[in-house]
């Protein structure tokens, strides 16, 4: 077994995650699939810093989760606001904007 | 020596047993994710595909990834998910229905394609040379030289990204806050509307739940001395989730007490 296995995780996971984007309806949970497809990003960068023996994949991997904290909490802001206004944590209710 | 020289790098046997072990089950957590109906389930298995995460990042000679992993990950921002959970209800689970017809199967075949794209490309790829491993760039131990990448070449970055971080903070605060549309009434004004109100009824405050002697809970309305029950006595958060009592049942003259006293 070598390292490109993680590789393979990582695209497995990349794609579960886009497909829960897509499918799933609460935002909370899409929200989740999100997070999971980043760090199946991460997962392939540490890798690559394993197969390259050089730190910056490492480090990219970090900036990474720092900016998905930051997406975390603007996210979980924006879903309870909709939550506020609408009741409702559904992606299909806030469609204003199409009626 | 040769030997040992190719196999720097390589996946050592006890990782190859580590992998196989956690790979399936963070895959079937993943899809997991994907298939339970409620949002709660969800972050459980989230949270465990991200622990299963920060042991790859350990195995893989990224120690203070790991560590930051589940410290950032499975620490803060899984409880930000299960606190904005419980907020919004628990039980505000996904109606599994499609709204959008043909939706499923379409994100199921691209999904496919996509993933067949993704593996068979890195099956085909080839770098021409094994894995090199970080033995060499973790010489110092790994914080210490990722901290010199940290603040030396990307110290810039680095700078940008707090200024990042309290944007995002500032941002929350901004979607969070909620603007009064009156003003909150005080204490006179409620004691003047309470007394010069359109009726004394409740001058002295609303009557408590609960049938004396008979049945005490709060999801039972108090019976007036005509024998009806009461309706401002309970919480109106009980009526409308529909969880009231019924009191006729503890009217005067309707309790059996032919059979003595109640246990």
């Amino acid at each position: 077994m070598d390292a490109a296995n993680y590789l393979y995780l990582s695209a497995l996971l990349f794609t579960i995650g886009a497909v829960g984007v897509v499918v799933r309806r609460n935002a909370i949970v899409v929200f989740m699939c999100v997070e999971l497809m980043l760090n199946a990003a991460n997962l392939a960068f540490v890798t690559f810093s394993r197969i390259n023996g050089d730190l910056n994949g490492q480090v990219i991997a970090f900036f990474t989760m720092v900016v998905a904290a930051c997406e975390v909490v603007v996210g979980l802001a924006i879903i309870v606001t909709i939550y506020r206004s609408r009741r409702s944590a559904s992606v299909d209710d806030a469609s204003l904007l199409k009626r | 020596m040769i030997n040992l020289a190719i196999s720097v790098g390589q996946t050592q046997t006890p990782e190859a047993f580590l992998f196989w072990f956690l790979a399936p089950l963070t895959v079937a957590a993943a899809l997991g994710m994907l298939l339970v109906k409620k949002a709660v389930h969800s972050a459980i298995l989230m949270a465990s595909v991200m622990i299963n995460l920060a042991i790859f990042y350990i195995a893989q000679d990224a120690l203070f990834l790991g560590i930051v992993q589940i410290v950032v990950y499975t620490g803060a921002v899984m409880m930000l998910f299960l606190f904005i959970l419980m907020l919004v209800g628990v039980d505000s689970s996904d109606s599994l229905t499609e709204t959008i017809a043909g939706l499923r199967p379409i994100a199921i075949t691209a999904a496919v394609g996509f993933g067949g794209l993704l593996v068979s490309l890195i099956g085909r790829a080839s770098i021409g040379r094994d894995a090199v491993g970080l033995e060499s760039a973790n010489a110092g131990g790994n914080v210490k030289e990722l901290a010199k990448l940290l603040f030396s070449t990307y110290v810039w970055p680095f700078e940008v990204v707090s200024a990042l971080l309290i944007t995002a903070a500032l941002g929350a605060m901004v979607l969070a806050h909620h603007q009064r549309i009156q003003l909150r009434p005080t204490q006179r004004q409620l004691s003047t509307e309470r007394f010069r109100g359109s009726s004394l009824a409740n001058a002295a405050g609303l009557p408590g739940p609960g049938v004396f002697a008979r049945h005490n809970a709060v999801d039972v309305p108090a019976l007036l001395p005509d024998g009806t029950p009461a309706a401002n006595s309970i919480n109106a958060t009980l009526e409308a989730r529909g969880d009231m009592l019924n009191s006729g049942v503890f009217e005067l003259g309707k309790v059996d007490t032919s059979a003595g006293e109640e246990a």
